[in-house]
């Protein structure tokens, strides 16, 4: 078999699709904003923080949960990466260029982050609020005024700039991108060098880069996400985040694939290589119930108030209790019996079908961990949801595929090809 | 009493081997068995072995499994003896959970290993055939039941030979 070279050719017509895609999320959101704040006076009721409830709040909200979502997948993507130099794996030959390229969304993630949380801070987070610390207020919260240290070090006698929380973020985000340049400026060398060098200093960065990601990722979840509860906590969510992601990424890695391969590209990506993510999918979906599942049993049967109200938020909720079914019913059901054939992941028509769900449900899990505890009764589902998941998106893939463009899909001379060309699954 | 002639190529390599069943395959000669040390990658195909269903019992031991946990413990907290547990319904589903998963992964497992013990006839008392003491060491053995097959001795020895078999062997089991 000969190898040729591969290039992705992001063309014109798909950067107008994915132009379309953004510019249908904006009108839809503008529309979802406008008819909230046309019929929405009813709905200014003054909540806990003690202002009124407007559809900035539930904007704000909608673009935190793209914010996380997406730089779940982005970084996740350069983690998938990182984990083939580090397992030797050889048969991700073909497909391993494309979660890197999920990468380049880390600069503009970090920095969308960031502005949205001076923006929106307040409407997230109900430990931003000053009163909160202040002991003569009667807003005062002695539980949340023990944890202050952890948002608002070194300024704890005064609360004002979160600054370890801050300070956090920005050294998430940078650590991660200087990782991802440098993961990447190796992978690139290999096209050129070929031999093993490269490969052995991408293993070496790659081990580096998998203990800071344990680390990080799992900080960046309390931080991100479970601090919008901040009364609460549970020792599993840094695990239960990850599985999330993870699963998102390799769903959206399969779909690419298939896309690709739809357009006759990756030559040396054959049913084998696709029964192999596809089993990913279905062993993460797993994974990520079973995660779901520890966090949740044991609140449950140990049913104490502090740990409850997450779940009384939720599942005894008129307006989440369905979500809250339907994103079981999504991410762990559907994946699980509908993957389970092996023909079902060899071929592209029930992957087709299962792929863009799990994408979707897992949006639904992330909408799950923060709506509840930020809206709470103000929350709802709608086109506000739905235009800004599509700008985030459209936008992803725009930054994705024309990272994706500039380099070869796989590296010709990376020294694990071979094996990924016989590679072969029972 | 039965007796059973077998003749059995042995071979050194197996891409030799690989080919040589194909080419013998096509030349017309049914090969009863192909033993070697280790797993060859591709010889199901050129055996041109049906995928196994074993899965397909598996998932049927897994449901029966997932039934028989649901059944037992609805019965046991919810109809035999109600008790108020930590103040949950008399039947909480999610406590159910972890009995359900052990008990379908055991029954998946344990059923999934016994149906291939019977339909590979693998039993404590059985007799197994030992072609040729060296598939546990070095060689590959291709045996071909002659029972099976109409054409002469000398002729599969020809084919064996031609297709790369470093010996050619006969093998006589007499058998109960």
């Amino acid at each position: 078999m000969v190898i040729v070279e591969e290039k992705y050719d992001f063309s014109a017509k798909a950067k107008k699709n994915l132009i379309i895609t953004i510019g249908i999320g904006i009108f839809l959101t503008i529309l979802g904003i406008v008819s909230m704040s046309m019929g929405g006076h009813h709905e200014e009721v003054a909540h806990e923080g003690g202002h009124a409830f407007s559809w900035i709040n539930r904007l704000g909200v909608d673009i935190w949960i793209n914010n996380i979502y997406f730089t779940g997948i982005a970084i996740v993507g350069v983690f998938f990466f990182a984990l083939q130099y580090a397992a030797q794996a050889g048969w991700s030959v073909g497909i391993k260029r494309i979660p890197l390229a999920f990468g380049s969304w880390l600069p503009i993630s970090g920095i969308v982050m960031l502005v949205s949380f001076f923006v929106f801070g307040h409407d997230i987070f109900h430990w931003t609020h000053h009163d909160l610390y202040n002991t003569s207020s009667h807003e005062f919260d002695s539980i949340i005024n023990a944890k202050k240290g952890y948002f608002f070090w070194p300024l704890v006698d005064h609360p004002s700039i979160p600054v370890f929380f801050i300070a956090r973020m920005l050294f998430f985000f940078g650590l991660w991108y200087y990782l991802f340049t440098k993961l990447r400026k190796l992978a690139f060398q290999e096209d050129l060098e070929g031999g093993t060098v490269p490969w052995y200093n991408m293993r070496k960065l790659s081990a580096v880069f998998l203990v800071i990601f344990a680390i990080t990722s799992s900080i960046a979840a309390w931080d991100w996400v479970m601090s919008i509860d901040t009364h609460w906590f549970s020792t599993m969510f840094g695990w239960y985040v990850f599985a999330s992601w993870w699963v998102t990424t390799l769903a959206l890695i399969t779909f690419i694939t298939i896309y690709l391969k739809e357009k006759g590209l990756l030559s040396i990506v054959n049913e084998n290589h696709l029964h192999d993510i596809g089993k990913f999918v279905f062993a993460f979906s797993v994974f990520w119930a079973y995660i779901w599942f520890s966090q949740f049993l044991l609140i449950y049967y140990a049913n104490i108030p502090e740990e409850s109200i997450y779940f009384v938020e939720r599942w005894n909720n008129d307006q989440y209790g369905i979500i809250f079914f339907v994103n079981l019913f999504l991410n762990f059901v559907l994946p699980f019996l509908l993957l389970m054939p092996r023909d079902a992941k060899r071929h592209t028509a029930i992957l087709k079908i299962v792929i863009p769900i799990v994408i979707f449900g897992h949006w639904i899990d992330f909408y799950l961990m923060i709506t509840p505890g930020t809206l709470k009764e103000n929350g709802g589902y709608g086109l506000v949801e739905f235009g800004t998941m599509l700008i985030y998106g459209g936008a992803f893939l725009y930054v994705a595929l024309n990272s994706l463009s500039k380099a070869p899909l796989f590296a010709k001379k990376d020294p694990m090809l071979d094996e990924s060309l016989h590679h072969h699954v029972q | 009493m039965s007796n059973t002639k077998f003749i059995l190529g042995v071979y050194e390599d197996e891409d030799i081997l690989l080919n040589a069943i194909r080419s013998i395959r096509t030349a017309g000669v049914k090969i009863h068995e192909v033993y070697s040390p280790f797993p060859v990658h591709g010889i199901d195909d050129v055996l041109g072995y049906k995928r196994s269903k074993l899965s397909i019992v598996a998932f049927l031991f897994g449901l029966l499994g997932t039934s028989l946990a649901l059944i037992m413990q609805i019965g046991m907290m919810g109809i035999d003896w109600p008790m108020i547990i930590g103040g949950k319904d008399f039947i909480p589903y999610p406590s159910f959970v972890p009995v359900i998963f052990e008990l379908t992964v055991l029954l998946a497992a344990y059923g999934m290993c016994f149906t291939f013990f019977i339909v590979s006839d693998l039993k404590p008392w059985a007799k197994p055939r030992i072609f040729d003491l060296r598939i546990t060491d070095d060689k590959h053995v291709m045996a071909i039941d002659l029972d099976q097959n109409k054409i002469d001795v000398a002729k599969i020895d020809q084919i064996l030979k031609d297709n790369g078999a470093s010996e050619v062997n006969q093998k006589n089991f007499d058998e109960d």
